[in-house]
């Protein structure tokens, strides 16, 4: 018997007066995954994740986050989930530990100072205790954002570009560290990224997206031959380029 | 609601404060000003005037239970606009953090913020210019404790507001205890407002302050029941508040201003 998915998305829509941003898009994240949302510019990731992480109501459908329902539990449901993403960088005018401190408490974490010890220490961020995150380079930045969204130790893991602002050896030992974690602690992370190579090596499974529909979804590794592509950037580009004729012909 | 959320968001503007002398500066600096100023035109009136009459009292400490309120709705607002500015509300609002904990956290700091105000201008105004509330002892709470609530209230609807319109729409909330001032009689009676203008006053909870205060004031017996009627308004304003915010909060995540809520206005 599968074990219970860790996120269950059934039938999400979103609209925006005339305009479809989500569109009927249903999947699941089971424990131990991590699932790869991709899909070029605006074709509505972030809006599900957005959604995920309860900050915005589908119009129609709902989110299980380990069997709760988001809409009618959201602080229950938001306390198994955390999120690191470029576009929210943690308050800049705290150190790296308040925000650490503040966050943790707001989680509800047990034993908060160890486990800030331990992140300080994993992330490479111990130099930097106590330092204004808004001091800090864009890359140190996303370090601190992923420290902050591995605090409660979340069953379900947000992750919008976690390695867009750091150096290739950082994010190959961050990239390592998630999938250790999703493996090891049976969490599901929920992953959007344009780096098709960090796509194909951590993800089990993808869905790309485009006008805010999942198109495809499948291995990332198998996929393209499936849909007579030479790799995966491959058919993300024949995905966009259609995107991009629809548009235009609309 | 859990204690160690609403605890989370009061640490969080303590570090604020802590850190920062030039949020800290402000707290003392803009009542002490206006207890300097009032104060001597306070001792001037005297020196021209009669004896029959002590404005020390009767202004001074009109301004100092009006610095009050604003300082306490002041306490919540700044306290939110420090998530408005560091572009926060993505990251509290995807927690467990409920809208009541947030709520209760920049209350909690403004109980704090304004308590500190409070005491300074307390010191000021009895050092410098013989001003004493303790001879009104503890009669003076409960006109206290509506000046709080009231300020509150203005806060956190204050908050709604910035919440809806956006970081932009700042400017249009410092000027609401200006706004409001002429119509509570801070430093005349009510009777001498037209008809109009006092049918507006018996609606806003600091008139039944001020008017009480006066009264004491002047020797006469504490109007008690008509402070009564100021503290239910304010309860009633306050529950007011919450629903306006909480009513934004759902239109804000309906239409995503939650996630987006950076722009320069977002209405």
């Amino acid at each position: 018997m599968q074990p219970p998915p860790i996120l269950s998305a059934e039938d999400l829509c979103k609209s925006y007066g005339d305009l479809r941003a989500v569109d009927h898009v249903s999947f699941q994240v089971a424990p131990g995954e991590i699932v790869g949302l991709l899909g070029p510019n605006g074709a509505g990731k972030t809006t599900i994740i957005n959604m995920v992480l309860g900050v915005l109501a589908p119009t129609a459908g709902r989110i299980l986050i380990e069997g709760e329902d988001l809409r009618l539990h959201r602080s229950r449901a938001l306390a198994r989930t955390n999120f690191a993403a470029v576009y929210a960088p943690v308050p800049g005018n705290l150190t790296v530990e308040q925000n650490l401190r503040v966050f943790g408490m707001i989680y509800g974490v047990e034993r908060l100072s160890e486990r800030i010890d331990a992140l300080l220490d994993e992330y490479g961020l111990e130099p930097f205790r106590r330092t204004k995150a808004g001091l800090l380079s864009s890359g140190e930045q996303t370090r601190v954002a992923l420290a902050k969204a591995m605090l409660n130790r979340p069953r379900l893991l947000l992750l919008d570009e976690p390695t867009a602002s750091i150096d290739p050896s950082s994010a190959r030992d961050i990239r390592a560290r998630i999938v250790d974690y999703a493996a090891q602690g049976h969490a599901g992370v929920l992953w959007t990224s344009h780096n098709m190579g960090e796509v194909e090596a951590v993800c089990d499974r993808i869905l790309i997206i485009s006008h805010g529909r999942v198109l495809l979804q499948g291995d990332p590794r198998v996929l393209p031959h499936e849909h007579g592509a030479a790799s995966l950037e491959d058919l993300f580009v024949a995905v966009a380029h259609q995107s991009l004729h629809e548009d235009q012909a609309r | 609601m859990k204690s160690s959320r609403v605890t989370a968001i009061v640490l969080r503007q303590f570090y604020l404060l802590r850190g920062s002398p030039q949020r800290v500066l402000p707290m003392f600096a803009w009542v002490a000003i206006d207890i300097v100023l009032w104060g001597f035109i306070t001792r001037y009136l005297n020196s021209v005037t009669g004896p029959e009459f002590d404005f020390v009292p009767a202004l001074l400490g009109a301004v100092l239970l009006w610095d009050f309120l604003t300082r306490v709705m002041q306490g919540v607002t700044m306290a939110f606009f420090e998530d408005v500015w560091s572009r926060n509300f993505l990251n509290f609002f995807a927690t467990p953090l409920t809208t009541a904990e947030y709520l209760a956290g920049l209350v909690a700091t403004a109980i704090g913020t304004s308590i500190l105000g409070l005491i300074a201008m307390l010191v000021l105004a009895a050092s410098v210019f013989g001003l004493s509330f303790a001879a009104y002892g503890a009669a003076l709470a409960p006109f206290l404790l509506v000046l709080f609530v009231s300020g509150i209230a203005l806060g956190i609807f204050a908050a709604g507001i910035v919440l809806r319109l956006g970081p932009a729409s700042e400017w249009l909330i410092w000027p609401i205890p200006t706004l409001v001032s002429p119509f509570v009689g801070v430093f005349y009676p009510l009777s001498v407002l037209p008809g109009w203008m006092q049918a507006v006053a018996r609606l806003l909870p600091p008139s039944y302050v001020f008017e009480g205060m006066r009264a004491i004031v002047q020797g006469r017996a504490a109007p008690w029941g008509q402070l009564a009627v100021g503290a239910g308004l304010s309860v009633v304003y306050l529950g007011l508040a919450c629903l306006f915010f909480a009513a934004v909060y759902r239109f804000a995540i309906r239409t995503g201003l939650i996630a987006r809520y950076s722009a320069e206005s977002v209405a």
